[in-house]
C-alpha cells in the first residue's frame, strides 16, 4: 500500500518536477528513477501497468513537448533497448560472443539509406528514387530481414569456432563491415564512403504528429514488439535450447540439440533486432555515415548487457537505458556545468577551475564508462544488476 | 598499367613489409606468451603497447625541454627511451593483471575476456585523460632525432633511413634477448613449464602466480618496446592508434599458431608483408578501384580463414579447446 502510493507520487512528483525545470538533468533522471521504481516496486499489477504506461504514453511525450532534446535521449534509449535485446539472445542467452554486433544495426541503417535517398539513382540509374516515405513501413521488415540474413552469413563460416574466438573473430567482421562501407563508393558507388549518404526519407507522420514524438512512438512500438518476442522466445524450445548450448555444448548437442540450426537462429534473431531499428535509425537522423557505426557502438552494447545481466531481459532494458542516460546526459551534463564553473571563475581548493586544461572534455569519455562498468561487473557481480531469473535459480540452490 | 612502376617500387614496398612485419612480430609475442600461460586473450595488449609510444614520448619531450635532446649522443637518448617505455609498459600490464585478471582466473572463459576488453577502453581513455590534463593535448608527435633521419640511397628506387635501420635492429635484438630467456634461462623452464601444465609446474616448487606475473611483464616490456619503435618510425601517436595494431599482431600471432613464439614472429613479417604490398599494389593493380584500405578487409579475412581452416596457425601446436 505504501509502496504504491509512493510510486503514484513519485511518477507524479517527478513529472511536475521536469515541468517546472525542464532543463535540469538531474530532475530527468528522478523522472526515468520513477519509472524503474514503478517496475520494481510490490504495487498490484493494474497499477504497475497503468503507471508505465502513463509514463510512457502520455507523460513522456508531454515532457518532449516542452523539452524535445529528452524526447531525443528516450528515442535513443527506445533504439539501444532493441540493440541490447538482440545481443542479450546472442551473448546472454546462446552464449556467443558477438564484438561486431554493430554490423547489423549498420545492414539495416544502409538498406533504407540507399533506396531512401536520391544516391539510389546513383547506383541504378533513373530518376525514380528516393522511394517514396510510405514505403518506409515496408523497408523496416526489409532491413529487419536483410539483417537477418547477414547473421547467417556471419553464423555460417564461425559455427565451428568458440570462446574468445568467435569474439575476435566478430570483431574483425565488424570492422569488416565499417571498413567496406567506408570504401565502397568506387568502383560502384553504393554507399558514398565516409562523407555518408543524405538526405533520407521519413515517412508521412499519421496525425501530423511532429517527428520528435512519430520517433519516440514507433520506437517505443519496436520495443514493445521485440520485448514480446523475447520474452516468447526465452521460454520456448528454442530459448532452452540456446540455453543449453550456452552451458555445455557438448551435452546440448548429445540431447539432440541441433546446432547448427540454433546457432544460426540466433545469430539471425539477434541481427534483426538491430536491422529494423537500423532502419529506423537512418530515417530518423536523415544523415548517415560509417561514423556511427564503429567498434566503440558494439561494445557499448555489450556494456548494456552485461550491466543489465546477461539473459535477462528487463537487465538488457535498464542496461540500455542507464547506459545511454550516461553517455547522452551524464557525461554531456557535467561537461557543461564544468564549462559554467569554469566561466563563472570558480575555484575549487585554491586550484582556479579556469585554468583546466581545454582540451579536457568530460563528454568524450564513454569508452572510460564503458571499460569501468565492463571490469567492475566481471569482477563484483558478472550475473548483473538483474539477473536472469533462470540464472538466479541456478545461483540460489 | 605501367609494369615498370610495378618493379620499381618493389624494394621499397619490400622493406615498408618487414618493418611492418617486425613491428606485428613484436606486438604479438605479448599475446602469444600470455596466451601460451593462461590460454587467454590479453585484449588490453594493445593499449599496453601504446602506451610505451606514450612514455617513450614523454621522456623524449623531457630530454628535450631540459635540453638534452641534442646534447646526448642519438643511441643513448634511444635506449633511455626504449627501457622507459618497455618499463612503463611491462609494470602496467602486470598491474592489469593483478586488478582484472587474476580474481577471475578460474572464472568462465568469457568473463576474463569481457574484463579485459573493459580495461583496454579503460585505458584507452585513461591515457587521454592523463595527457590532456598534462599537456592538453592527446596527439603527440616524436621529437625527431636529426640523425635518424638520415636517408641512404641505395639504388634509384630505394633508400633506407637510419630510423628504418633502427627499427630492425631494435626488433632484432628484442626477439634475440626474448628467445634466450625462454630457451637459456631458469625463468625460462619455469614459464615454459607453466604454460605446459600449472598443476604440475607448481608441484615442482614453481610459484605460478609469479611466473605469471612475469610473463605479463616481459610481453608488456615487449609490446612496449614497440611502441617506441612504432612512435619513432611513424611519428604520431594518439590513445586511440593502438588498437588496430594491436589486431593485426593478434592475428598474426594466430597466423604463426598462438602460444607459439617463433610461429608469432614469422606472422607478424607475413603479416607486415602482406599488408604493404596490399597497401601499394591493389590500387594499381586494380586502376583505383580497390583502396589501401582493403588491406584491413584483407587482414581480417585472412584471420577468419586461418581460425576455420588451420586454427594451429603456420608453425603451431594443436589449440586446445576449453569450453
Amino acid at each position: 500500500m505504501i509502496q504504491s502510493l509512493l510510486a503514484v507520487a513519485l511518477t507524479g512528483v517527478s513529472a511536475f518536477a521536469v515541468a517546472v525545470y525542464p532543463r535540469s538533468v538531474l530532475v530527468f533522471l528522478l523522472f526515468q528513477g520513477s519509472i524503474l521504481f514503478a517496475y520494481r516496486a510490490r504495487i498490484p499489477d493494474w497499477l504497475r501497468w497503468s503507471l508505465l504506461a502513463a509514463a510512457l504514453l502520455v507523460l513522456m511525450p508531454a515532457i518532449g513537448y516542452y523539452n524535445g532534446y529528452y524526447l531525443e535521449v528516450a528515442t535513443q534509449v527506445g533504439i539501444f533497448v532493441a540493440l541490447a535485446l538482440g545481443l542479450n539472445i546472442v551473448v546472454g542467452l546462446a552464449g556467443l560472443l558477438d564484438l561486431g554486433y554493430v554490423a547489423f544495426f549498420a545492414v539495416g541503417a544502409y538498406s533504407w539509406a540507399i533506396v531512401g535517398s536520391p544516391h539510389a539513382n546513383v547506383i541504378f540509374g533513373g530518376e525514380s528514387f528516393p522511394l517514396a516515405g510510405g514505403w518506409f513501413y515496408l523497408f523496416l521488415l526489409v532491413g529487419l530481414g536483410v539483417a537477418a540474413l547477414t547473421g547467417v552469413l556471419l553464423g555460417l563460416p564461425v559455427l565451428r569456432l568458440h570462446g574468445d574466438y568467435l569474439a575476435v573473430v566478430t570483431l574483425g567482421f565488424g570492422e569488416v563491415i565499417r571498413v567496406l562501407a567506408n570504401n565502397l563508393d568506387k568502383p560502384i558507388n553504393f554507399t558514398n564512403g565516409p562523407k555518408g549518404i543524405t538526405p533520407i526519407s521519413r515517412p508521412p507522420t499519421p496525425l501530423g504528429l511532429p517527428y520528435g514524438e512519430y520517433f519516440y512512438f514507433l520506437a517505443l512500438l519496436i520495443v514493445i514488439v521485440v520485448v514480446l518476442v523475447n520474452r516468447r522466445l526465452e521460454n520456448s524450445h528454442i530459448g532452452r535450447a540456446w540455453e543449453a548450448i550456452r552451458e555445455d555444448e557438448l551435452a546440448a548437442r548429445a540431447m539432440g540439440v541441433p546446432l547448427v540450426r540454433m546457432k544460426l537462429m540466433a545469430f539471425a534473431c539477434g541481427a534483426s533486432f538491430a536491422g529494423i531499428m537500423g532502419v529506423l535509425f537512418s530515417a530518423k537522423q536523415i544523415f548517415i555515415n560509417p561514423e556511427s557505426f564503429t567498434f566503440l557502438e558494439s561494445i557499448g552494447v555489450l556494456a548494456m548487457v552485461i550491466l543489465g545481466g546477461m539473459g535477462s531481459i528487463p537487465g538488457a532494458i535498464l542496461g540500455a537505458t542507464v547506459v545511454t542516460v550516461l553517455n547522452l546526459q551524464v557525461l554531456k551534463g557535467f561537461s557543461l556545468w564544468l564549462n559554467e564553473l569554469k566561466n563563472a571563475g570558480v575555484t575549487v581548493l585554491g586550484y582556479s577551475l579556469a585554468d583546466l586544461p581545454t582540451q579536457f572534455e568530460p563528454a568524450k569519455y564513454e569508452r572510460m564508462v564503458f571499460g569501468i562498468i565492463l571490469v567492475l561487473m566481471m569482477i563484483y557481480r558478472p550475473q548483473g544488476i538483474f539477473p536472469a531469473r533462470r540464472r538466479q535459480r541456478e545461483m540460489t540452490q | 598499367m605501367d609494369v615498370a612502376l610495378l618493379i620499381g617500387i618493389f624494394p621499397q614496398v619490400l622493406l615498408d613489409g618487414i618493418i611492418l612485419g617486425f613491428m606485428y612480430a613484436l606486438i604479438a609475442l605479448g599475446y602469444t606468451m600470455v596466451y601460451g600461460v593462461l590460454e587467454f586473450i590479453n585484449f588490453a595488449h594493445s593499449e599496453i603497447f601504446i602506451v610505451g609510444a606514450f612514455v617513450g614520448v614523454e621522456v623524449m619531450l623531457g630530454l628535450k625541454s631540459a635540453g638534452l635532446l641534442d646534447g646526448l649522443p642519438w643511441p643513448v637518448v634511444l635506449v633511455l627511451v626504449l627501457v622507459a617505455g618497455m618499463a612503463g609498459s611491462g609494470l602496467l600490464a602486470v598491474t592489469v593483471e593483478r586488478v582484472a585478471y587474476r580474481p577471475l582466473r578460474n572464472a568462465p572463459r568469457l568473463i576474463p575476456l569481457i574484463s579485459a576488453i573493459g580495461i583496454s577502453f579503460f585505458l584507452q581513455d585513461m591515457i587521454r585523460l592523463v595527457e590532456s590534463l598534462w599537456r592538453n593535448a592527446f596527439n603527440l608527435v616524436y621529437p625527431t632525432l636529426d640523425a635518424l633521419n638520415l636517408r641512404f640511397e641505395l639504388t634509384e628506387t630505394l633508400d633506407v633511413s637510419v630510423k628504418s635501420l633502427v627499427v630492425i635492429g631494435g626488433a632484432l635484438g628484442m626477439l634475440w634477448v626474448l628467445h634466450m630467456i625462454v630457451n637459456r634461462t631458469k625463468v625460462g623452464t619455469a614459464i615454459r613449464a607453466v604454460a605446459e601444465d600449472q598443476a604440475a609446474a607448481s608441484l615442482m616448487g614453481i610459484d605460478v602466480n609469479r611466473i605469471i606475473s612475469l610473463t605479463f611483464l616481459i610481453g608488456g616490456a615487449m609490446g612496449g618496446a614497440a611502441g617506441v619503435l612504432f612512435g619513432v618510425q611513424y611519428g604520431l601517436i594518439n590513445p586511440y592508434s593502438g588498437f588496430i595494431p594491436g589486431l593485426k599482431a593478434f592475428t598474426a600471432a594466430v597466423l604463426g599458431g598462438i602460444g607459439n613464439i617463433p610461429g608469432a614472429m614469422v606472422g607478424g613479417l607475413v603479416l607486415g608483408l602482406l599488408e604493404a604490398f596490399a597497401a601499394s599494389y591493389l590500387s594499381l593493380l586494380t586502376g583505383g578501384a580497390f583502396g589501401a584500405e582493403y588491406k584491413d578487409i584483407l587482414a581480417f579475412s585472412m584471420l577468419i580463414l586461418i581460425l576455420i581452416f588451420r586454427p594451429k596457425g603456420l608453425l603451431g601446436e594443436v589449440v586446445r579447446e576449453r569450453a
